[in-house]
């Protein structure tokens, strides 16, 4: 028998490695790319067309074919910017006491019968798709709030009602999950004092799962963030400051979904797109890092 | 207040709050189902679609979506499984890892505009593929990797460790062990782990909108050559999914019936990704019964 060669098992086992080990270094090498090429090309608009950042990311007229007083193009980002912050946080306001509620009632007040009803309700409400989201917004609140409020109906308003709904399940299964991450004796010394079921969940169940909580909205608010379609379709879609929260305005996702496709590769009106998409990728790397260092920050208590 | 009396109203104030979820999922459902069901006709499925024309149906949107998520699944799914055993099984408890699984976060925190869009400058712009279905089933693997990576690599993990060692202690190789023991073992999370993965591509729009493009030329359905540029299995076509359709319809606004087709569609589109979520517990279950002996 040949004790030198390595056996049939090492062998085995070295394909397998060759197997896993390539499979995880495509998707190193995709992660990657992805990184470089958005950043590429989202840095052409201040490096090739000689755009100032900080008026890129301060002005308020979005007009790339057009130049500016000072012989720039007009690329001013900040309508686009502020929308997105606004449909988000104001989604997430809206979400987060719905998500908790559903939240304390299938872990706190009645773990079976929540459980079984609200699972497949969370379930659902995840698997609609975004666009029939949009579709919904268009035929059903858009026409709502153009009727109560007037105007054409579309804008920061419709698009948080919409993302109000489609966050809603995420922020809601993280929260389930902390809230039963809070170990059973802080429940059960609680009550042993004497303090009522709110009490307890008030005092003791919420503070102990806060860091949780947070990044469950935080996971919420960047989902929010990333929305194209559904947002696309209710918010109007002009690059102007919003100046209530029922006038037509676009954040970087519906700008970027519509505009694309009408410009040439290459040009400042194409740089400039790349550039809102570079800023749609740094806020989930921001939202990343939120997340791990609340995460951190959680576990050491 | 007393704290009896505050207790009480916290718990109604819950239990409104709860019930008004509920009623969002039933008015959503309602009003898809009901609006959109009358407008499913033999006729929708089976025509093609009209631009500016009424009377246009949704067939080779739906099948491109079907088609589509064909595609997408057989390269992420060898590619997941990979990645996913490696994290199982052989990923060191090290810096390297840390960097793996922070890179896997990113990608599934990533919007999926901004996937469909780096498909867009690599795949059909730097690659020439254009807008065709290849593009669009590339774009959608990038976008349904993390999820399934997390799916079956937690498929993995619930499979006892004892069972590992057993097959070690048997002399198997590691990877043997791997592929004869665990891999079967864990199969019906990691199947419910596909299916619920493909309705999340089904209804996926964003990342295609500019991978796989916005029109549907017509195909034919009896030339299974896929070479051939009018063939339906053609992988190099322009090819609009049925999420697609609904959004362009309701963004360009030329199509006459766009209202009534999209809400079939959207009826459509519900249905499928309803059906493919009861099997994937169907699956489930049965599955988990017939390894376990439970009943």
């Amino acid at each position: 028998m040949d004790l030198k060669s390595p056996s049939k098992a090492t062998n085995e086992d070295r394909r397998g490695r060759i197997i896993t080990y390539s499979c995880i270094g495509i998707i190193i090498v995709l992660v990657v790319s992805i990184l470089y090429f958005i950043a590429s090309r989202g840095l052409a608009t201040f490096i090739q067309n000689h755009v100032n950042v900080f008026r890129f990311l301060t002005g308020t007229q979005w007009n790339p074919s057009l130049l500016d007083s000072h012989g720039q193009p007009e690329v001013g980002a900040l309508p686009m910017i502020t929308t997105s912050f606004l449909v988000t946080i104001l989604a997430a306001i809206v979400a987060t006491p719905f998500a908790f509620a559903v939240a304390i009632y299938m872990v706190e007040i009645a773990p079976k019968r929540g459980t079984k009803l609200l699972q497949p309700v969370m379930e659902l409400l995840v698997g609609i798709p975004s666009v029939v989201y949009g579709f919904i917004g268009l035929t059903v609140i858009v026409p709502i709030v153009r009727h109560i409020f007037g105007g054409t109906g579309v804008g920061i308003l419709a698009g948080t009602l919409v993302l109000f709904v489609m966050i809603l399940p995420t922020v809601t299964s993280l929260s389930v999950d902390a809230l039963t991450a809070v170990p059973m004796y802080l429940r059960s010394a609680s009550l042993a004092l004497g303090a009522t079921r709110w009490q307890t969940i008030r005092k003791v169940i919420l503070r102990a799962a806060m860091p949780r909580l947070l990044t469950a909205i935080i996971f919420g608010m960047a989902r929010a963030f990333g929305e194209a379609l559904a947002v696309q379709m209710v918010i109007g879609n002009a690059a102007l400051m919003p100046t209530s929260l029922v006038s037509p305005t676009s954040t970087l996702t519906s700008q970027l979904t519509t505009e694309v496709g009408n410009t040439v590769m290459g040009t400042i009106q194409n740089n400039a797109l790349w550039s809102l998409a570079l800023i749609l990728l740094l806020m989930s790397l921001v939202f990343n890092l939120l997340v791990h260092f609340i995460g951190k920050r959680g576990e050491i208590k | 207040m007393s704290s009896q009396q505050s207790n009480r109203v916290a718990t109604i104030v819950i239990n409104i709050m709860v019930a008004f979820v509920v009623l969002i999922l039933i008015f959503l459902l309602g009003d898809i189902l009901i609006t959109g069901l009358p407008h499913v006709t033999l006729h929708l499925l089976t025509s093609p679609s009209q631009s500016f024309a009424a009377g246009g149906g949704i067939r080779d949107q739906l099948f491109n979506s079907f088609y589509l998520l064909v595609l997408t699944l057989l390269i992420s799914f060898p590619l997941s499984l990979g990645a996913a055993i490696y994290l199982a099984e052989y990923a060191a408890n090290n810096w390297l890892t840390s960097l793996i699984r922070t890179s896997i976060e990113v990608l599934s925190s990533l919007p999926s505009v901004v996937v469909g869009l780096f498909g867009y400058l690599l795949f059909v712009i730097q690659f020439k593929f254009g807008f065709s279905i290849l593009s669009g089933a590339i774009a959608l693997t990038f976008f349904n990797l993390p999820l399934l990576i997390r799916s079956i690599e937690g498929s993995l993990h619930a499979v006892p460790r004892s069972q590992h060692e057993a097959g070690i202690s048997l002399g198997l190789s590691n990877w043997k062990t791997i592929k004869g023991i665990i891999l079967p073992a864990a199969l019906p999370g990691i199947l419910t782990g596909i299916i619920l993965s493909a309705g999340r591509v089904f209804g996926e729009a964003a990342a295609l909108i500019y991978t796989a493009g916005e029109s549907a030329p017509i195909v034919s359905y009896t030339n299974w050559n896929p070479l051939d540029s009018n063939s339906f299995l053609n992988p190099m076509r322009p090819a609009e999914t049925l999420a697609v359709h609904i959004w362009k319809l309701n963004t360009e606004g030329v199509t006459p019936d766009a209202v009534s087709i999209s809400a079939g569609a959207s009826a459509v589109l519900v249905i499928v990704l309803l059906i493919f979520n009861l099997s994937a517990r169907a699956i489930g279950n049965h599955l988990y019964q017939k390894g376990s002996g439970h009943k």
